[in-house]
């Protein structure tokens, strides 16, 4: 006790009381709180730097084409001399490729899911989950050679019958996707699930029920929520896959179609197949990029609203 | 039929009021309903429960009488738990654990190769220490078993009958679509015990179903336990010495002893007997000084 250094003001005999103050400036606690303020504004800088140079030449785009034309046009012939920019059959590529992305990613990647998260062994799914990680960091360009070199010839030579024309297909590109971002929405679903308290399984093991039942009527709705947000992200990411769609469905077809066999442009193709070296700022078909780019945006955005209600709506909280 | 409680013991039996804080009820007489049954629900021999190399419970020999409640107490980490959820097979969904020795169910070892751990837990169904509704509505958490077990008839009737039976059917009656999470911890609870009840088991296992609730909401959860034993096998690990006095017909002492050679420390039965007899005349010391608070 007498060690203590005693404040002044406080006779020796009352009791000890010890600063309140801080000791110093807490100098590097403020150099911190500096770095991770400008760390979190500089990424709404660069978001919002994004949405406006995209948005810029758009606004050129649509003083020269309406609104309502671009949106309800079925005929997308932005280079021609008598340029037309209805945007509906890009727009139609890019959802067909979702439909088939999803018909392959939904299933495979849920029951992928509900396997690592409620069957496999600790052991096997420690084993699987970083292969899972690997898978989805391979360079899509890779993934779209081997589509273009073993996959397409490997459907058509399954289904004969299917009016094949051409080396694209919308299809194809499409399912290709789909195997690309399995390993994304298996993974996320089975992070979801396993969130799900051990109790809620034991309740329902106490009642007899089979692992089967535990796992689709208990741990899949209580993880309902995370598992819509798995494939959210997948839809974000095949609405936005790139290089599969150029090298397996083609850029150069842009007719309003729903023909999976076909090589149908889509939004991204457009993007990345005209916006090269050769066109000259200032065109309007530069600017119908911009415009293209801008309403993909707005296609995520929109998706991701949407999920957000859905989780809302469908979410089972835990406390 | 009679009820156990406290103000009925009024009698100056010695061994009553030895104890007369636990109260332990004599006035129902000693020879009551365990002799009138005589049938036993479970018999344990030689049972042992291992976790990997672990021996977590050693050499149990016990018997459950049938429509009793037998209750289990002993110093945490005794395997309590683990031997209780050996009795329905839970055990089962841990990787590690093991179970060695006869679990007898009503004659039949329920560890035999033609036996079924989830039919098992169709017939022998548990309450756990936390309340663990599904995140559902209060209808479907009652009326999940019966929908996957395809049971026959008015699923509307099952969920009434069900919580009536717990006495819930009152208090949620008007929001039976309302999710299951707005409820209190006590009403929870017996939800929980409700959706046990709906699968129309033989007996209910029950892990210190009131350790996360308030007093009333024990009282409320005991006079259930109470009211469902003329139906139903119940056993339940409770720390609570005045619950165990309260409801159970008989008891079990567990504690951990080291094994000899080793420094292994395992779970191992002290004793079981009549309620009463634990709480005022046990045979070994150290139920004595366990029931009496001087554990230690
Ligand atoms: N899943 C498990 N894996 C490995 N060991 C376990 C497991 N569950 C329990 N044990 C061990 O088994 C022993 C008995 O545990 P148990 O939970 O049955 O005790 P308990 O008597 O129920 O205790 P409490 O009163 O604290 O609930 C303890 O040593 C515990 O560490
Ligand atoms: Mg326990």
């Amino acid at each position: 006790m007498s060690s203590r250094v005693i404040t002044p003001g406080v006779s020796g005999g009352g009791p000890n009381v010890r600063s309140l103050e801080a000791p110093g400036l807490r100098i590097g606690e403020r150099i911190i709180k500096a770095l991770l303020w400008v760390a979190a504004t500089l990424s709404v800088v660069v978001t919002t730097g994004i949405v406006i140079s995209l948005l810029l030449p758009s606004v050129g785009f649509f003083q020269q084409v309406s609104i309502v034309e671009f949106l309800t046009g079925t005929i997308w012939a932005p280079a021609f001399a008598e340029p037309s920019f209805g945007v509906l059959p890009i727009v139609v590529g890019t959802l067909m490729v979702v439909l088939f992305a999803m018909l392959v990613a939904v299933p495979v990647g849920l029951t992928s899911a509900i396997y690592l998260s409620e069957y496999a062994p600790t052991k096997v799914r420690k084993a699987i989950k970083p292969i899972l990680e690997v898978l989805e960091g391979i360079p899509t360009v890779a993934i779209g050679l081997f589509a273009f070199s073993v996959l397409t010839p490997l459907i058509r030579e399954l289904t004969p019958f299917l009016p094949w024309t051409g080396p694209f297909s919308i299809g194809v590109a499409g399912i290709t996707v789909g195997l690309l971002i399995i390993p994304l929405v298996s993974s996320v679903s089975d992070d979801a699930m396993r969130s799900v308290p051990m109790s809620l399984r034991e309740g329902a093991y106490a009642m007899g029920a089979t692992k089967f039942e535990v796992a689709l009527r208990v741990v899949l709705p209580a993880a309902i929520s995370g598992v819509i947000a798995a494939f959210v992200l997948g839809i974000s990411r095949a609405i936005g896959e790139t290089m599969v769609v150029l090298l397996v469905a083609g850029a150069g077809n842009p007719v309003l179609s729903f023909d999976p066999t076909k090589g149908i442009q889509t939004m991204t193709a457009y993007i990345g197949s005209t916006a090269t070296g050769d066109i000259s700022q200032g065109t309007i078909t530069y600017d119908s990029i911009f415009a293209v780019g801008a309403l993909l945006f707005l296609m995520t955005l929109v998706m991701n609203v949407i999920a957000i209600r859905l989780v809302r709506r469908f979410r089972e909280v835990y406390d | 039929m009679p009820k156990a409680t406290t103000g009925d013991t009024v009698t100056t039996d010695e061994e009553a009021s030895s104890s007369p804080s636990l109260g332990v009820s004599d006035a129902l007489g000693e020879e009551r309903t365990r002799q009138a049954s005589g049938v036993n629900t479970f018999e344990l021999r030689n049972v042992n429960v291992y976790y990997g190399d672990m021996l977590a419970v050693s050499d149990v020999s016990l018997d459950i009488p049938h429509n009793e409640i037998t209750a289990f107490i002993g110093p945490s980490g005794c395997g309590k738990s683990t031997l209780l959820r050996s009795l329905n097979r839970m055990n089962d969904l841990i990787p590690t654990a093991r179970v060695t020795g006869d679990v007898l169910y009503h004659g039949v070892n329920m560890y035999g190769p033609t036996v079924d751990p989830v039919q098992v837990r169709t017939v022998i169904g548990m309450v756990f220490q936390k309340p663990n509704p599904f995140p559902k509505s209060i209808y479907d958490n009652i009326a999940f078993g019966p929908r996957i077990l395809g049971m026959k008839g008015d699923l509307d009737e099952i969920v009434e009958s069900s919580l009536r039976r717990a006495a819930l059917w009152d208090e949620v009656k008007d929001r039976l679509k309302d999710n299951a999470f707005g409820m209190s911890g006590g009403q929870q609870q017996r939800l929980c015990i409700a959706r046990a009840i709906a699968v129309q088991p033989d007996v209910i296992l029950m892990d210190e179903p009131c350790s996360a609730l308030d007093p009333v909401s024990t009282g409320k959860v005991e006079d259930l336990m109470l009211e469902l034993k003329e139906d139903y096998t119940i056993v339940i690990v409770t720390h609570n010495m005045q619950q165990a006095a309260r409801v159970s017909d008989l008891t079990a002492f567990f504690t951990v002893a080291a094994m000899d050679e080793t420094s292994n420390r395992t779970g191992v039965l002290v004793e079981i007997d009549e309620t009463r007899t634990v709480f005022s005349n046990p045979k070994d010391e150290r139920t004595a000084n366990y029931v009496t608070g001087k554990f230690g």
